[in-house]
């Protein structure tokens, strides 16, 4: 628990130095495809650290690689060149030890199961006893507000809340990293700027890093204490800029002259990004 | 309630156009038999008297089928060689052995089919190609060699019945557990799920709605089957053999109440898997 400091508190816009052991470390990464129509390059040359208990968004347009490189952590994906660990293994060792939970854009809820049958999924599989899996559900559940719901059928939920059940899958096994790939694009305005509240508490009380892909600005100033910002064509990162903003973050300070300012230097990263090739 | 009307309605279209036809299909016999006579030409009204319940007409009535549903279902013995039950019986229990094998062969299959590549290349086109061959055909050489084999009665009747029924079955498995997106199964393998359980907590349970309407459609098929194995062997028992002596005899009021007995146990076996499905699917949360 020595390593929970992280970048918290620290109001400058320079790069932090920190004392924690990486979580995620790419160097020269580098994906090819091969398609139909040649190969494709969705990753070239990234390099990229993530301490414990930050908080990455990983933004730019679609094709820019940030679902990819989110795939690599994952082992989803396998990296053609570079070097990239998760917890100091490869990906996949990190896989095969659960060290990540994984939200998908779409719920994914299974529909023939409860709320708290989803939920208990990933433990069932993981082979947590019966009393357990139970407590564990239960503390999940009233992390994402749900409280109550178990019962429910996911049909019976509103998207939003959908989204929540599938977090709280996410966390059920307590891995100390949580990937998450556009969880609220497919969600109206409000509901998501409700949600980025909840999961920043969320981050706070579990203290675990996450991994974030958003192809929203305010999204990604609002909830990161590092912002990725990718551009494609090849897939790169063109920027990483370290939040000065602290880590209590009520929504109304998004009308402040810091989160404009550094939303201001992602949209610059952004175009600079595109003006290369278009 | 509101469901009958349209239902009643085209029953009683279906009963008009009937009788209407019957008049047409039986006068022949009518004005023949006048002519035979060397009486006058009958009268319209006559006629449609007497095309009402010829002996051997050649298009029953409505009502001469009733009639005969009912003599030989409620108006006999059940162990009666004539008695529709028995024959029914001997026809629905062969269709339920088959449907049994075809279904457990299907589904066998299917999961062979998605966790086997040799499988999934070389089954298809061998199943496909059993359903091109005529099972009239086929039949009578299923019959034979089991005979010689010692295998009579139930048995081989089921097995061609099976025959027929594991194809919708194995195409609908395939489909059915195949149905879950990559998503899906993205997500079990960052649980590091083994494919056991990708197979039991994911596919099965995802092709569960194909799975039923698979059931449907090789409920029928075997009860075809069934009754098509009864043919080779001659008119011995089942509602095949019905259909069969009647046609030698002459007796269309027979074939047609045997037609509309084996219509009937269909209509009752899809109703049977479809309340199966109704619950297995609403205790599944799926039936909102």
């Amino acid at each position: 628990m020595r390593d929970l400091a992280g970048p918290e508190g620290d109001g400058l816009m320079k790069d932090t130095i920190n004392t924690a052991a990486p979580v995620i470390e790419a160097r020269n990464l580098d994906l090819t495809f091969d398609t139909a129509d040649g190969a494709v390059h969705a990753l070239k040359d990234v390099s990229l650290t993530i301490s414990k208990g930050e908080f990455v968004s990983f933004i730019g347009p679609s094709g820019c690689g940030k679902t990819t490189f989110l795939r690599c952590i994952a082992a989803l994906e396998t990296p053609t060149a570079g070097t990239l660990t998760v917890n100091g293994m490869t990906p996949d060792e990190a896989r095969r030890k659960r060290a990540y939970g994984y939200v998908f854009q779409a719920a994914g809820l299974y529909p023939w199961r409860t709320i708290a049958g989803n939920i208990r999924l990933p433990l069932e599989i993981m082979g947590f006893d019966r009393a357990e899996q139970e407590a564990r559900v239960e503390r999940v559940l009233d992390l994402v507000e749900l409280t109550g719901f178990g019962k429910k059928f996911p049909w019976q939920l509103s998207g939003g809340m959908q989204q929540r059940a599938s977090i709280a899958r996410a966390l059920a096994f307590d891995a100390d990293l949580l990937l998450m790939d556009e969880p609220f694009g497919a969600l109206d305005e409000i509901v998501r700027d409700r949600l980025n509240e909840e999961l920043l508490k969320l981050w706070a009380r579990t203290e675990k890093t996450i991994g974030f892909v958003t192809h929203s600005i305010p999204e990604a100033v609002y909830l990161s204490t590092k912002i990725v910002v990718m551009s494609p064509r090849p897939g790169r990162i063109t920027d990483v800029i370290d939040s000065p903003l602290p880590k209590e973050r009520p929504l109304d300070i998004r009308d402040s002259r810091e989160f404009i300012e550094i939303a201001h230097r992602v949209r610059e990263g952004l175009r600079h990004g595109h003006g290369d090739d278009v | 309630m509101r469901n009958f009307l349209p239902i009643l309605t085209v029953v009683a279209a279906i009963v008009v156009l009937w009788y209407g036809a019957a008049v047409k299909l039986n006068s022949a016999w009518v004005y023949d038999q006048a002519t035979r006579a060397g009486a006058d030409v009958p009268a319209f009204s006559q006629v449609v008297s007497e095309t009402m319940n010829q002996d051997r007409p050649v298009l029953p009535t409505p009502h001469q089928v009733v009639a005969e549903l009912w003599k030989s279902t409620v108006g006999m013995a059940i162990t009666s060689k004539r008695s529709l039950v028995y024959h029914g019986w001997i026809t629905l229990s062969a269709t339920l052995l088959g449907f049994a094998i075809g279904t457990g062969l299907g589904v066998l299959l299917a999961v062979g089919i998605i966790h086997n590549r040799a499988m999934d290349m070389s089954v298809m086109p061998w199943a496909i190609a059993s359903q091109t061959i005529p099972i009239l055909a086929i039949a009578p050489m299923i019959i034979v060699v089991l005979n010689s084999l010692g295998l009579q009665g139930l048995v081989p009747k089921a097995i061609i019945s099976a025959y027929l029924s594991f194809f919708p079955v194995v195409v609908g498995m395939v489909k059915g557990l195949r149905s879950p997106d990559q998503m899906q199964l993205d997500l079990l393998k960052t649980y590091n799920a083994s494919s056991a359980a990708a197979f039991w907590k994911l596919r099965v349970p995802s092709s569960m709605p194909y799975l039923f309407a698979s059931l449907k459609v090789g409920i029928a098929a075997s009860l075809v089957g069934a009754i098509v194995g009864e043919l080779p062997t001659g008119a011995v028992a089942g509602l095949g053999a019905r259909l069969l002596s009647g046609s030698y005899y002459g007796q269309t009021v027979q074939i047609w109440a045997a037609l509309f007995a084996a219509a009937i146990v269909a209509a009752g076996m899809v109703i049977v898997i479809g309340m199966i499905e109704r619950g297995t699917l609403k205790r599944m949360g799926m039936v909102r």
